[in-house]
């Protein structure tokens, strides 16, 4: 019989993999960075990189129930937009505006999760259609880009924390502590992915399927308005921008498949899609460092994207039963 | 002793189709109670009607004497009633252990207690023998008899008052098949009401205390086992008298000896899984594969269908090599091979589609020129098919999935028809199909026999490889270990080369005389 080791590291196998092609590409980015291994160098990207983080933590969510949210990037939008109105004056205000953006995320999922449970839609025409809602929403709130935040605690959370470790990676940390971890070991959590490996067999086995869905679907805009929190805090103002909300979500869905979560469901870790989210992050600044015309940058990360993507295939070289191709 | 469940005058209907009436169902703690019929008999909307998958129309559920509905399954799962399913209810890519705790997780602070999972499983696991099975290991790296043996455990894990089983060992393989039996003989003299559906009465007359046997939809009858005869019991699910089982057999000749095999093997071997395997097949012949499930016998028809990469020796078709690519190949009208899958509904059928679509789409270059499908071409050939291999259908275009076990395959096997094929292969075609399906198939196969086809029949099913087939080849790890035909052909030859036993090593022709 195989040992336990055996079976853990198969579990977090892509995840592993992951983590080691960001730290490959990491480690090329800083040795051709002009300024290098220095604190400014490292916030910035880890300010960059967190973003994109926390919104494809909030994609994995989905999908390891086989479902999918195009409303990620628009929910992050709308929470930024909400954010610049209301994380004002004084530091107290601040934190209770922070939690009304929060609550408001939250609802998002809501909306997407009753409407799809109840309404038996398809996740991917329900969130496409509420996303534009969202988006509807934060063009009424900031109609022009704009607005404020509270600089005190934008500048706790996007500067150094004694150490000089960037303070948006212990945020990360505490998100991922708060909330994935809790999610990937409670019933919930559980049985989100029994719905995604087999829906009939869950339901057979009597697993909670609507509560199960709808809970998803709100942690994953909790975790998408947290991003858009965070986005305030870095840009200091508020943007209903269409093209930022779609990037996010597509950004966020090839971070989810370089993370190693598999797209029918039932598999995957968000601890993949956060290296995913870094990979791709580093991708977008390796031409800054290699001088290369940033005209070619969509041509080469899509080049590269695809590259990460084959990896996953390379197992199916192997197989000698044509059929389990299509299982 | 009194009755913990009892099903009182249940009915239900799907749309205009009477599914149940006038059910009615006993079932005593201690006691294995078998229920019988023929597919389509209402067993499994009984089963779903105790389990909380479907609401009955009318009639009570008395559980330990009081009236109970169950909404939904977890309803039924929390009142005690276990059922393992026919078709797998596990979640593929979660591990053994969520899959067995995946009702009712043990949990610490809220969060699942992973430790106490895994205590849990390896004790269910060892409940059924199945020591070998490592709790962590995702459940799509188990092979199917493996798999059912964790449904099993995962079942037990519940602690039911009532277990119930649809077909749960005919994915078993053989020894796993005797653990299982060992284990339901426990549960039982441990007082669990045990209901037990299958389609081998061998299995029945083994285990079963009671009988119910239903037909369309009603209970006909309800005895002790061994008050009846086989014949008896057949007659009451079918409500009629089948006498030759089996279509006779045409007398083997000089003539069909010499003629060119329309198939022929030599030394064909794959990954470990196939050893030189040499056969041959005439046309008008019918050759079975015998011998326990999963000794290669599948990957001997993935290999001849073109669905294997890397096998090794030579395949002759027509008495010309051939190396086959890929199904599409091995159905084009220069080979001609056609293979009935294991399992219908994931190889076999696409579900939602109608039956007219699942039966035309192996054959869609017959009835196409220039890539464009005659409509009124395929029709007649379907309707054709529809006619002659009795498919039951009131309309060509309902969802296959709608239909019968036994009607479904007959559209699998009437798919390949249409492709006129010269080799066909069927993968065990009768397991879970009522007795008059199966008869049909039987006298089918000998009918296409006899117009010329070559057929490879695997089957798990002794008494059906003896009715039909011409001569039989015993596998065992991936080698032909024993051809047997004529008088030789026996239930007992097939069952001790089966198992390598003494006696079974290939006979000399001075044996065979004396």
């Amino acid at each position: 019989m195989l040992s336990d080791r055996h079976y853990h590291l198969r579990e977090h196998r892509a995840t592993i993999g992951a983590a080691a092609m960001f730290f490959v590409v990491f480690a090329l980015y800083i040795a051709k960075h002009p300024a290098g291994w220095t604190i400014p160098v490292i916030t910035t990207a880890a300010n960059k990189g967190v973003l994109l983080a926390i919104v494809a933590m909030a994609q994995t969510l989905v999908v390891l129930t086989g479902g999918i949210d195009l409303s990620v990037g628009m929910v992050f939008v709308l929470a930024n937009c909400l954010a610049s109105h209301l994380v004002v004056g004084s530091p107290l205000q601040a934190v209770g505006g922070m939690a009304c953006v929060l609550v408001a995320g939250a609802l998002c999922g809501l909306v997407n999760g009753v409407v799809i449970v109840r309404g038996r839609l398809q996740p991917i025409i329900t969130t496409l259609a509420t996303g534009i809602v969202f988006f509807g929403l934060s063009l009424g709130l900031r109609p022009v880009p704009g607005g404020d935040v509270q600089a005190d605690v934008a500048d706790a959370l996007t500067g150094t924390v004694p150490g000089g470790v960037p303070a948006m990676l212990v945020v990360l940390l505490v998100v991922v502590a708060a909330i994935w971890v809790p999610f990937r070991r409670s019933v919930t959590g559980r049985a989100a992915l029994a719905i995604g490996s087999s829906e009939a067999a869950s339901y057979m086995s009597g697993v909670a399927i609507a509560r199960t869905r709808i809970v998803t679907y709100m942690l994953s805009s909790l975790l998408a308005a947290i991003g858009g929190l965070m986005l305030t805090f870095v840009t200091y103002s508020g943007e209903a921008s269409a093209s930022i909300g779609g990037v996010y979500t597509l950004n966020s869905i090839a971070a989810v498949v370089i993370g190693g979560a598999v797209l029918s469901g039932g598999a995957g870790s968000a601890i993949g899609s956060i290296f995913g989210a870094f990979l791709l992050r580093t991708i977008g600044d390796l031409l800054f460092v290699f001088d290369l015309d940033p005209l070619w940058q969509p041509l080469f990360q899509g080049v590269i994207l695809l590259a990460a993507v084959s990896l996953g295939g390379v197992r199916l070289l192997r197989m000698t039963d044509r059929l389990e191709l299509y299982r | 002793m009194a009755p913990i469940l009892q099903l009182v005058d249940i009915a239900k209907r799907y749309g205009g189709v009477r599914a149940l009436e006038h059910a009615k169902l006993d079932v005593e703690p201690g006691r294995i109670h078998a229920l019988l019929g023929e597919n389509g008999a209402g067993k499994s909307t009984l089963i779903k009607v105790m389990t909380g998958i479907v609401q009955p129309d009318a009639g009570r559920i008395l559980l330990g004497g009081t009236e109970r509905r169950f909404a939904h399954p977890s309803e039924a799962v929390a009142a005690g009633i276990a059922c393992i399913f026919q078709e797998l209810s596990l979640m593929p890519s979660l591990s053994v252990a969520d899959n067995i705790c995946i009702t009712d997780p043990p949990r610490r602070f809220g969060l699942v207690d992973r430790r106490a999972q895994r205590r849990i499983a390896e004790e269910a696991l060892a409940r059924v023998g199945a020591h070998d099975i490592h709790p962590l290991a995702p459940v799509d790296s188990l092979t199917l008899s493996r798999r059912q043996m964790v449904e099993i455990a995962k079942a037990l894990a519940r602690d039911p008052k009532v277990l119930i089983l649809d077909e749960a060992t005919s994915a078993l393989t053989a020894a796993d098949v005797q653990k299982v039996f060992a284990l339901l003989k426990r549960l039982r003299a441990q007082g669990l009401a045990i209901v037990y559906i299958s389609h081998r009465m061998a299995e029945i007359t083994e285990l079963a205390d009671d009988c119910s046997v239903f037909r369309n939809g009603s209970h006909v009858a309800t005895f002790a086992a061994g008050t009846r005869s086989d014949a008896q019991i057949v007659e009451m699910m079918i409500g009629r008298d089948i006498q030759h089982a089996y279509p006779p057999k045409p007398a083997p000749g000089p003539e069909r000896a010499a003629r060119r095999p329309a198939l022929e093997t030599r030394g064909l071997s794959w990954n470990g899984c196939l050893h030189d395997v040499d056969l041959a097949v005439r046309p008008g012949e019918i050759v079975g594969l015998g011998g326990l499930d999963g000794q290669g016998q599948r990957e001997l028809f993935l290999a001849l269908f073109g669905v294997l990469r890397g096998t090794r020796g030579e395949v002759l078709v027509d008495g010309a090599p051939v190396a086959v690519r890929s199904p599409k190949h091995a159905k084009d009208g220069r080979v001609g091979i056609a293979l009935v899958p294991e399992d219908r509904k994931t190889d076999g059928l696409m579900l939602p589609m109608s039956v007219n679509d699942n039966l035309g789409f192996a054959s869609l270059a017959r009835v196409s020129r220039g890539g464009v499908v005659s409509r009124g071409r395929e029709r007649r050939a379907i309707a054709e098919m529809v006619q002659r291999l009795r498919i039951k259908v009131s309309d060509v275009e309902v969802p296959v999935g709608t239909l019968s076990g036994g009607n479904q395959q007959k559209v699998v096997i009437g798919k390949w028809l249409l492709n006129a094929p010269r080799v066909l292969l069927l993968s065990d075609p009768t397991r879970g199909i009522d007795v008059g399906t199966k008869q049909e198939i039987h006298v089918l196969l000998r009918n296409l026999a006899h117009e010329g086809a070559a057929i490879l029949l695997y089957s798990t099913d002794y008494a059906e490889l003896i009715g039909c087939c011409d001569r039989v080849a015993v596998f065992l790890d991936g080698r032909i270990v024993r051809w047997l035909e004529g008088a030789a052909l026996t239930e007992h030859a097939l069952v001790a080369s089966a198992l390598a036993l003494e006696g079974a090593a290939p006979p000399s022709p001075h044996a065979e005389a004396a």
